[in-house]
């Protein structure tokens, strides 16, 4: 059993169950030897078909998953070498710690002097060394998890899969965890491919995240320009905050909403029907539109609640029109704001992003 | 506090009920009168002698110990199987399917013994032990079935992908995952077989043979055709590997139960 170089290419993947809708909806993904790639999505979304039919639990309908440039689509989950991690850990209650992470060795028969140098060596990696003869249920979660992260690797497997390996485990447990899969992903250099709904552990884990919706990836990228270019209103949702505006690009880069007119560049060749946001970061509050500097976007609003967080101060912002928002201040940057008040909210053009609106329901086709 | 007197009285009481008959029996057997007696006016062993000495009773004890036997090995497979299969199907037909499996435990027995009596005419298995086995096995398996379905039930089916994306094949996986974990399940199925094999009278008396009397059906022989006491040592006999397995069982499972939970 070769490994291959961690290369991993989902081609057209699709999956429908009976005579449904497709599931999972042409996706095309193409893994980096070595890449740490999240599928970010609300549930239902397809993300965790996907990881299935990557894992082999699921048969694809159509399309082809590659590794290392072979397709791995006919062969059962034990021939794909895949290591997997699951959510609730899935250990071996009859065996022992080092037995688990023994387990996936013992099928290679690997030679038992081996096994065992191995087993130590891997529990040693993930700060588990001398608990071997420990049973699982003597262990906390995030132990638990650690052993299934060495059962996971010790075979040397090209790739890691992880099914929301941290979504069993309680806030502070799984900080210490993600600092714990990030490191192993440096020290082993493997393909990660990591499932998730929550967008803070996709944004601070990963190389790349694909966002998926309703089967489709929307869109992938580096988390800085997913953040910064969402693409979309859905993915602008999804990750991170927004004030968005459902107005409409008129012709000489000029976008309307609710009678404001704001300044747009670049807006050559972009339809109409797009929607504006700004990230909460990005937008600043004067107490009166006088104080606005000249070349600003700006928006009348009330201040609806105001929140000292410490490192920032929250504003929790109204627009009218049905449209709400929020701005991250410099905790010491407002005056003459208080909860109630009117303001002016104020950002720079090149700081909005136009994303696309979500389209009306249409055939499956037109993206293939 | 009256409250918790009464129920402990009652409770007492119902436990009497449930269990004096059985317990009755076992002074009686070591009576040394040559009729029912109880209280014994004296104590003897003569009724375990006649028990294991004489030709008729020792050959139906080991008639039984065959027969139940055979169908705990024939149930436990065949149900264990049957409970694997079942806890993949989809929901809808493993409804079905259960309630086929488990049928034989509403249909009246002698509505079986009557349907399979003349079945069995037709393969000339009546009145062979291996027949009787065969049916019993009908009766057993829905209790296999329902204890290691109860097993498979409470178990994380990630374990199984664990096993096989580990690089376990499927038989690997049955061996060194599955069957591991549902053993607490597969002996106390093996065990209900035993037992309902072992005190079962219905089925045997109608596939009876002078030569594949069991137990039970010698036992009612006894009493139909004469007053022998030794029948109460036989009982005794009886009450002791019938209780000893499903205690055992109890026993088995409870501390199961607590180590594979996790």
């Amino acid at each position: 059993m070769t490994t291959g170089d961690g290369r991993i290419e989902l081609v057209d993947l699709c999956k429908r169950y009976g005579s449904g809708p497709l599931v999972v909806d042409h996706v095309n993904i193409d893994i980096a030897p070595g890449e740490f790639l999240t599928l970010l999505g609300p549930s239902g979304s397809g993300k965790t078909t996907t990881l299935n039919m990557i894992a082999g639990f699921t048969d694809i309908t159509s399309g082809a998953i590659r590794l290392g440039g072979s397709d791995v689509a006919p062969l059962p989950p034990h021939r794909r070498d895949f290591g997997m991690v699951f959510q609730n850990y899935a250990l071996f209650p009859h065996m022992t710690v080092a037995q688990n992470v023994a387990f996936p060795l013992r099928e290679r028969k690997v030679p038992k002097p081996e096994i065992a140098r191995r087993v130590e060596e891997t529990l040693r990696l993930v700060d588990l060394a001398g608990m071997g003869g420990r049973r699982p249920h003597e262990l906390s979660g995030g132990q638990q998890q650690r052993v299934a992260l060495a059962r996971a690797v010790v075979f040397s497997p090209s790739v890691l899969l992880l099914d929301e390996p941290l979504s069993a485990l309680d806030r502070k447990l799984r900080q210490s965890l993600q600092q714990e899969i990030k490191r192993l992903h440096q020290e082993l250099k493997l393909t990660f491919v990591f499932v998730t709904h929550d967008q803070d552990e996709a944004m601070s884990l990963s190389d790349r995240i694909a966002v998926f919706n309703a089967g489709r990836v929307e869109r992938i990228g580096t988390p800085a320009e997913l953040y910064r270019d969402p693409g979309t209103r859905f993915v602008a949702g999804f990750l991170g905050e927004s004030n968005l505006f459902t107005g409409r690009l008129r012709p000489g880069g000029v976008y309307e909403w609710a009678g404001h007119k704001w300044a747009v560049r670049d807006a050559d060749g972009v339809p109409a029907e797009r929607d504006l946001v700004v990230r909460p970061e990005r937008l600043r509050l004067a107490a009166a539109p006088a104080d606005v500097p000249e070349d600003a976007n700006s928006v009348q609003a009330k201040v609806t609640g105001l929140y000292f967080q410490g490192t920032h101060l929250r504003a929790e912002l109204d627009y009218g029109d049905g449209t709400t928002g929020c701005a991250v201040l410099p905790p010491d940057s407002v005056t003459g704001i208080a909860a109630g008040s009117g303001v002016t909210a104020y950002w720079r053009p090149e700081h909005q992003v136009l994303v696309t609106p979500p389209a009306d329901p249409h055939p499956n086709e037109e993206n293939a | 506090m009256k409250a918790r007197l009464w129920l402990k009285i009652v409770a007492v009481l119902v436990g009497l009920f449930l269990t004096v008959p059985t317990l009755v029996v076992i002074p009686m057997s070591f009576s040394s009168s040559q009729t029912f007696q109880f209280p014994p006016s004296g104590w003897s062993l003569q009724w375990y002698e006649n028990l294991f000495t004489s030709p008729a009773w020792s050959t139906a004890i080991r008639n039984s110990l065959q027969v139940a036997l055979v169908t705990t090995v024939l149930a436990t497979t065949l149900g264990t199987a049957a409970a694997l299969g079942l806890n993949r199907l989809t929901p809808r037909v493993r409804g079905v399917a259960t309630g086929f499996l488990l049928s034989p435990i509403i249909i009246p027995n002698i509505l079986i013994a009557l349907v399979i009596f003349s079945a069995f005419l037709r393969l000339s298995l009546n009145g062979t032990l291996i027949g009787i086995a065969i049916a019993h096995t009908a009766l057993a398996l829905p209790f296999v079935v329902i204890a290691v379905t109860a097993r498979l039930q409470g178990m994380d089916a990630a374990l199984q992908r664990a096993g096989s994306s580990l690089g376990a094949g499927p038989f690997s996986v049955f061996r060194k995952i599955t069957l591991p974990l549902a053993l607490p399940g597969v002996l106390s199925g093996a065990i209900l077989a035993f037992v309902t094999s072992f005190d079962e009278v219905v089925l045997a008396l109608f596939l009876q043979s002078p030569s594949t009397l069991t137990l039970p059906v010698q036992m009612f022989n006894s009493v139909t055709v004469q007053i022998d006491p030794t029948i109460s040592a036989a009982s005794s006999v009886m009450v002791l590997l019938v209780s000893v397995p499903i205690l055992l069982a109890q026993v088995i499972g409870a501390r199961r139960g607590k180590a594979g939970r996790q």
